[in-house]
C-alpha cells in the first residue's frame, strides 16, 4: 500500500488494536485521524474482522489538552488510544502529558507528535523529543513508512509492558511523504479494564502519591533506556574508517545513506528509539575521537552527549556548524557534513520571484479584512492582534491587517491586556475553530475584566487551514459568547460580502465605539468546504 | 535504474493528480518510490512542489539531492526555474507555458522563456489548448504528463494510461477517456517537438 508517514502511523494504531484516536488538526499531523475516519466500518483487514469492533472512536477534540486528557481516559479504562496534534500542540496539551508519565497508562496509550523543522506550515521548530526527556518516557523517531508503521504498533506494546506513555515523534518529511508499506498482523482492541490494585494509586497525583511515583518513574527509566540498548529499530554498523563515527536520528539516516549508496565507510549508530542508548554511544566513542550528531529539529543528542563522553572526544553536528543550526536536514548538508565534494549543481535563476501564500479568492476572510480596515480608518492607537490559521495571511499585502500573531488563542487575551494598560480600540480577530480551542477562557477573562475591546472571530465554519476539518463550535458561537457573559446586544453578526460593506463597517464601528466587550461574528462558509459541499450535492 | 522527478505548480494546478499517476503506473510496474509532497499553509496559492523518486532499487532519501533530477514537470514556467539547482546536467524540463500570475512582482514572461531556453532540454507546451483541443479543457495537467512520457525511461506510456484509468476510473469512462485524449495530445507535442531539434 502507498501511505504517507502519517497514514502509516495510522494503520498501525488500528492494527495494533486501537480503540480512540484523540486529536485537534494540525499540519503536518492532520493526516493520521483523518486516515483512520476514512475507515467507514474499519473490521480490520482479512478474515478475522477483529478489529474496529467496537467502532474506532475518531472525532475530532475540541483542543489538544481536550485530546490528551480523553486519550488519557480511554488508557485508563484499559483501551488503546492514540493522541494526534503538530508541535506545538504539545504546548496546549503539557499538563496532561506531563501527568500522563506520573499516572502511567493503562491500556496503550502513544502520542504522535508531528514537528515542522523548516518551518513549512509553523511559527517555531521545536522538538518533540525535548518533551519525552522532560515527562521521561519512551521515544520513537521512525525512518522511513515502513518504519512508522512498525514503530507504532510496537510503540503500543511498549506502552503497555511499561505501563508509560510512549511519544513517537515524526517530522513533516516523513509526515508528507508516500511509500510502500507491507503491514503486518492485526489484533484485537482491549476489553474495559480499569487499572488493579497495584496500580490504582498512582492515577491520584497528590503530592503523598506522586512523591512515591517519582522515584519509580526514574527507576523505570534505566528500563526504558535498556529496552532502546536493545531495540530493533536502534542499530550499530561497523565501519572500517574510523576517522569519523556517524550518529543518525530518524531521517538523518535516510540522508546519510543517499550520499554513500555502496554503503558508509564510517560506524554509524542508527537511532530510531530512546531514552538515547548512552552505552551504544559510548561504544562508538571507543572507537572513533570525533563523533558527528545527525538529527532533525534541534540539537537534542548532540547537547546530551557533550557531557556523556569522555574527555578527548570532538563532537560535532548542529552546535559547531559542522550541520545548519536550523532548518530541516536534506542530502546536500548532509553531504558536506560527511566530508565529500558537493555536487555539481546549477545556478538558482535570478528572475524568479517568491510566491507566498494567499487567501483564496472569494474568500470571507478577504471581505471582513477588507471592512474592518475601513471601519478602523482614522482611529490612530488601533491595534489588531491575530491569531492561527488562514486568516494570519490578513497580515499580508493587500490588508496588513494585523499587528501580532502569538500562538492560539492570544487575539483574545493579548487584546484584554493591552486593553487593560489603556489601549485603544484594541481588535483581535480569531477563527471559529481557534476560537473554541484557546478563545473561550480569555474571553471569560475580558467578560470579567469589563475590558474595552472588540472581539472579532472571522466564523468560515469549519477549520480550513488543514483542509476543512469539523469545527466544535459550529452553530453554537453566539450562544457560547454570551453564556460567557458578553451583553447579547454586542453580541453582533455580519455577512462578509462585498455588497455588505456599509453595514459591516456601521456595526463595527458601533462596537467600537461601545467601551466594553464586543463580539463581531463575521459568519459565511469557507470557499473551498462550500465548494466541496456543492459538489457533493450535485453527485 | 532510477528516475528522479520535481513536480511544480502553484496551489490547486493538480500537481498531486499527475504525481498520483505517475504512483500508481510506478506500483504496478513493482518499482520503489518515495513521494515528498507539500499540505497546509503552502498550499493557499503559493508555490507548491513534490519530490518523486522512481527506482529499481531501494530509495534512502525522500529529497532529492541537488544535481540529480532528471526531470522537472512544472504547470506553470517560473515555477519550473525555481528548481534548477536539483536539475541534473542532462535533465529535462517539461513544462506548461502559461505563466499564473499571482503576485504583482511576477517577472517578464519573455525573460522567463529566456531563462528556460538556456536550460538545456526543455519541452514547453500550452497546456490548456492542447486539452482544449483534445475536448478536455481540464485535462491540462495529463496533457503535461502526456509530454513528459516521451522523456521518462522508467515508465512507458502504457504504463501511465493504466494509471490514468485506474485513478480517475471511479469518476466514469467519459472522464478516463478525456484525461486519456489529453495524454495523448501532449504526447504527440512532445514527439514533434523533439523531432524538431
Amino acid at each position: 500500500m502507498l501511505l504517507l508517514g502519517d497514514e502509516a502511523v495510522a494503520l498501525g494504531a488500528l492494527d495494533a488494536g486501537l480503540s480512540g484516536v484523540f486529536a485537534y488538526p494540525g499540519t503536518p499531523s492532520t493526516e493520521i485521524t483523518e486516515f483512520i475516519q476514512n475507515q467507514k466500518g474499519y473490521k480490520g483487514r482479512g478474515q478475522q474482522q477483529l478489529c474496529g469492533e467496537p467502532p474506532v472512536h475518531c472525532n475530532w477534540s475540541a483542543n489538544e489538552k481536550t485530546a490528551m486528557e480523553e486519550a488519557l481516559g480511554a488508557s485508563y479504562a484499559g483501551k488503546r488510544a492514540l493522541v494526534c496534534m503538530k508541535h506545538v500542540g504539545m504546548n496546549v496539551c503539557a499538563d496532561p502529558f506531563m501527568g500522563s508519565a506520573m499516572t502511567g497508562a493503562n491500556g496503550g496509550l502513544v502520542v504522535a507528535a508531528c514537528d515542522d523543522p523548516s518551518m513549512h506550515s509553523s511559527q517555531n521548530e521545536q522538538d518533540s523529543r525535548f518533551y519525552a526527556n522532560f515527562a521521561m518516557i519512551p521515544c520513537m523517531e521512525p525512518c522511513s513508512q515502513q518504519e512508522a508503521y512498525e514503530a507504532t504498533k510496537y510503540a503500543f506494546d511498549l506502552s503497555e509492558k511499561f505501563n508509560i506513555p510512549v511519544l513517537m515523534r515524526m517530522v513533516t518529511r516523513l509526515s508528507h511523504s508516500r511509500a510502500n508499506v507491507t503491514p503486518g498482523e492485526t489484533r484485537a482492541q482491549n476489553g474495559l479494564r480499569f487499572p488493579d490494585a497495584a496500580h490504582e494509586k498512582q492515577w491520584v497525583t497528590l503530592p503523598a502519591i506522586a512523591r512515591k511515583r517519582y522515584p519509580q518513574l526514574i527507576k523505570d527509566n534505566a528500563e526504558f533506556e535498556k529496552a532502546a540498548e536493545a531495540s530493533p529499530f536502534n542499530k550499530y554498523v561497523e565501519g572500517a574508517d574510523k576517522s569519523l563515527g556517524i550518529i543518525a536520528c530518524g531521517l538523518a539516516y535516510n540522508y546519510l545513506m543517499e550520499n554513500f549508496k555502496d554503503g558508509c565507510p564510517f560506524p554509524v549508530l542508527k537511532i530510531s528509539q530512546y531514552p538515547f542508548p548512552k552505552s551504544l554511544a559510548l561504544r562508538l566513542a571507543g572507537e572513533c575521537k570525533t563523533i558527528l550528531v545527525m538529527e532533525e529539529g534541534q540539537p537534542v543528542v548532540e547537547t546530551m552527549l557533550r557531557g556523556t563522553f569522555p574527555t578527548g572526544i570532538t563532537v560535532k553536528g548542529r552546535l559547531d556548524g559542522s550541520l545548519p543550526r536550523t532548518g530541516e536536514l536534506d542530502p546536500d548538508c548532509v553531504r558536506a557534513a560527511v566530508g565529500l565534494a558537493p555536487r555539481e549543481v546549477r545556478a538558482t535563476s535570478e528572475i524568479i520571484a517568491p510566491r507566498p501564500p494567499a487567501l483564496c479568492q472569494g474568500c470571507g476572510h478577504r471581505d471582513f479584512f477588507t471592512a474592518l480596515n475601513m471601519a478602523l480608518e482614522g482611529y490612530k492607537g488601533a491595534r489588531v492582534y491575530g491569531d492561527i490559521g488562514c486568516y494570519t495571511l490578513g497580515y499580508m499585502p493587500p490588508f496588513k491587517a494585523l499587528h501580532t500573531c502569538v500562538e492560539m488563542g492570544a487575539s483574545v487575551t493579548m487584546a484584554v491586556g493591552s486593553a487593560l494598560m489603556g489601549g485603544y480600540p484594541m481588535i483581535g480577530v480569531i477563527g471559529d475553530s481557534t476560537f473554541t480551542h484557546s478563545g473561550m477562557t480569555g474571553l471569560l477573562d475580558a467578560v470579567n475584566e469589563h475590558a474595552d475591546v472588540t472581539i472579532c472571530i472571522s466564523d468560515n465554519e469549519t477549520t480550513a487551514m488543514t483542509g476543512g476539518q469539523d469545527s466544535a463550535g459550529t452553530g453554537k458561537i453566539e450562544a457560547i459568547c454570551i453564556a460567557l457573559g458578553v451583553a447579547p446586544e454586542h453580541v453582533r453578526t455580519i455577512i462578509p460580502l462585498a455588497k455588505n460593506y456599509d453595514e459591516m463597517v456601521r456595526i463595527i464601528k458601533e462596537e467600537l465605539e461601545y467601551h466594553g466587550v464586543s463580539v463581531i461574528v463575521s459568519r459565511r462558509e469557507c470557499i473551498q468546504t462550500a465548494k466541496r459541499h456543492a459538489a457533493a450535492k450535485k453527485q | 535504474m532510477k528516475e528522479d522527478i520535481i513536480l511544480a505548480g502553484v496551489g490547486g494546478q493538480g500537481i498531486l493528480s499527475i504525481a498520483t499517476v505517475i504512483g500508481n503506473a510506478a506500483v504496478k510496474q513493482n518499482l520503489n518510490l518515495k513521494q515528498a509532497e507539500v499540505h497546509g499553509m503552502s498550499q493557499r496559492g503559493g508555490d507548491v512542489q513534490s519530490h518523486l523518486r522512481l527506482s529499481s532499487s531501494p530509495i534512502s532519501s525522500d529529497l532529492i539531492p541537488h544535481g540529480e533530477c532528471d526531470l522537472i514537470i512544472a504547470m506553470e514556467p517560473m515555477e519550473a526555474l525555481r528548481y534548477l539547482p536539483w536539475l541534473s546536467k542532462k535533465g529535462w524540463i517539461i513544462t506548461a507555458t502559461a505563466p499564473f500570475v499571482n503576485i504583482p512582482d511576477y517577472p517578464d514572461i519573455e525573460a522567463v522563456k529566456a531563462e528556460l531556453g538556456k536550460a538545456g532540454n526543455v519541452i514547453a507546451l500550452d497546456a490548456d489548448a492542447l486539452a482544449k483541443e483534445a475536448g478536455s479543457p481540464r485535462s491540462a495537467n495529463m496533457a503535461l504528463l502526456g509530454a513528459c512520457a516521451s522523456v521518462l525511461g522508467i515508465l512507458d506510456a502504457d504504463a501511465l494510461r493504466d494509471g490514468i484509468r485506474a485513478i480517475f476510473g471511479r469518476k466514469g469512462e467519459a472522464i478516463v477517456e478525456a484525461n486519456i485524449k489529453a495524454f495523448d495530445a501532449g504526447l504527440e507535442f512532445a514527439g514533434k517537438q523533439q523531432l524538431g531539434k
